[in-house]
């Protein structure tokens, strides 16, 4: 029993919290790809604007938190929404729409934001140096051990205070989000625009409109996304730069331009990865004495050292490109 | 006033002109149909009068309004509806949300069109929930002239609305054309069914290298027999 707390603890928490982080991101990615056809690389360092975002009012109202009764961080967050939505918006504006208005190839879209990446990374470490900052101004993260009630189970389920913020942050993300496509008016004529521009076009939907629309709601989720994880970890200026393959893969695996796609790739991506790292010797070490020597003198039956996690979404990718290039729910090809 | 006149319209795409100095008028109550043989100019005519290429040289008028080179959701506002040829409707959202989608400029509307939307396409009310990318080509164009006219439109523009339907189909699409105007809205559509059309036109306009060859009401233009020997087949 204690080997399955250690599975829980370390698998279905870990895998959710990666997942989470990865479904929140993928979705802004398959979003701008759905409406502006181009995979927009600067996703990532949008997520660590918004968790700088959050860091420099944490820093600037400290006490807020306590007020409410939450975490700094979190009160803080609709208003790193916010920031990081005129940003995204701003950066449309300045960079994307004359490509846009000139009618370039998506490639040229794609190098473009590969640039803006490279800017917003240069000028967040301007202004928040290169070492690590801890997001979680308040006491102390409040850690919840859930006991077993079995004699014999002596470890108790570890969830932290961030932790349990991100699970709820994540159901609100996808339950509006899902509202917001499937209900409002804004929302469908996205979906419609995503399906059929000119149509959208022909029925009275203004294109630049629903660009910005996409803009505020990318911004917004990027600025949870960055802020989740680095709750959960601590903010670093490259925090969010090296997961961007896996978000893409998150994107790519559930369907490119298909939201609840890019929520189910997030989080197979983050299981995968918690999955491949994890030790499987722990679980077969109650079995020990009825397994051939071989198997139970092993040390760690992980399939990749933990070092080596990055490689999991690569391989993810690859797999995923070679035998279903539309992903699992059936998106557009990049 | 005519609801539409178009003046000595030239336009085309890239610099080559391919609408030579088009002439027609509709009036409010009309069905007017476009035909000619392929290459005259008959969709692009209609693109030109919904805004989605340049027109170079004369003028289109909207109840006596000019209004060529305005963007398609300006004309919307005033009321035209257009419904291309092709990929007509948006195949992953449900019929209903095509439907809306149609009175995006107009969501007060939404309720009493949708209603009557169903009236006038019946089949459209059992698949409302379904997405339309699923229904067959009949019903497809349905859901497409359905969200046209969410907008309440004054005039309703229709690129090849049988084109590739089944006889039975047609006829219904034909019918429904017909019913349509009835309830007060102007017509304008190309067809390559160019007989049947014109035996429910009030106007016919024959183009040719993008120019008017013949223009008269739908009745004389198929008595015509000159009309007939070159472009309905003898």
């Amino acid at each position: 029993m204690n080997e399955l707390v250690f599975f829980i603890n370390n698998v279905i928490v870990a895998g959710s919290v990666t997942g989470s982080i990865y479904a929140i991101g993928a979705v802004g990615v398959t979003l701008v790809f759905s409406i502006m056809r181009f995979a927009h690389f600067a996703h990532a360092d949008m997520m660590t604007f918004g968790a700088f975002m959050v860091l420099l009012l944490t820093l600037a109202f400290p006490g807020a938190g306590a007020f409410l009764g939450l975490p700094t961080a979190v009160v803080m967050l609709p208003l790193a929404m916010v920031l990081t939505a005129g940003l995204a918006v701003g950066i449309d504006k300045v960079f994307y729409k004359p490509l846009r208005a000139h009618g370039v190839k998506p490639i040229v879209m794609v190098i473009a934001s590969l640039g803006v990446t490279l800017m917003l990374q240069g000028l967040i470490r301007v202004f928040a140096g290169t070492s690590g900052e801890n997001l979680y101004v308040d006491d102390r993260k409040e850690i919840f051990r859930l006991a077993l009630p079995f004699e014999s189970v002596r470890a108790p389920i570890v969830v932290t205070e961030p932790q349990i913020i991100l699970f709820v942050l994540t159901i609100i993300c996808i339950v509006g989000l899902h509202l917001f496509l499937s209900r409002s008016r804004l929302g469908k004529a996205m979906r419609a625009m995503s399906d059929n521009p000119d149509l959208a076009r022909a029925s009275g939907i203004n294109n630049n409109l629903i660009v910005a629309v996409t803009w505020v709601i990318v911004g917004g989720l990027a600025a949870i996304a960055g802020t989740l994880l680095s709750l959960d970890v601590t903010f670093k200026p490259d925090l969010s730069f090296f997961l961007l393959l896996p978000i893409f893969a998150a994107a790519i695996v559930g369907g490119v331009g298909h939201p609840y796609g890019a929520i189910a790739g997030g989080f197979l991506v983050g299981f995968a990865e918690t999955l491949a790292v994890f030790n499987w010797g722990v679980l077969l070490r109650p079995f020990r004495d009825s397994l051939p020597e071989w198997l139970a003198n092993a040390g760690n039956l992980a399939f990749v050292g933990s070092e080596y996690k990055i490689v999991v979404p690569f391989f993810i990718l690859v797999a995923i490109l070679v035998w279903r290039p539309t992903g699992i729910f059936k998106g557009k090809v990049i | 006033m005519p609801l539409l006149e178009a003046r000595d319209v030239y336009g085309g795409y890239g610099g080559m002109n391919i609408l030579n100095g088009v002439n027609m008028t509709l009036e409010a109550d009309e069905i007017g149909v476009i035909v000619g043989p392929n290459g005259a100019g008959k969709s692009t005519m209609l693109k030109a009068i919904f805004g989605l290429l340049i027109v170079t040289q004369g003028e289109i008028l909207l109840r006596g309004e000019p209004i060529h080179n305005l963007a398609p959701h300006r004309l919307v506002h005033q009321g035209m509806g257009f419904v291309p040829q092709e990929h007509n409707v948006f195949p992953s959202l449900t019929v209903k949300e095509n439907l809306q989608m149609g009175a995006f400029l107009k969501p007060g509307n939404v309720k009493r069109m949708l209603k009557q939307i169903y009236d006038f396409f019946p089949p459209l009310y059992d698949k409302r929930h379904q997405p339309a990318g699923e229904l067959s080509g009949g019903q497809r164009q349905m859901v497409a002239m359905g969200r046209a006219l969410m907008a309440e439109p004054s005039v309703l523009l229709l690129d090849e609305p049988t084109a590739g339907l089944s006889p039975l189909f047609m006829n219904e699409i034909f019918a429904q054309v017909k019913q349509v105007n009835a309830a007060g809205v102007g017509i304008l559509m190309v067809e390559q069914n160019a007989k049947q059309a014109l035996a429910i036109a009030d106007k016919g306009f024959v183009l040719a290298a993008g120019q008017n060859r013949f223009t008269d009401t739908g009745a004389a233009l198929l008595a015509d027999p000159e009309v007939a020997r070159s472009f309905l087949g003898g």
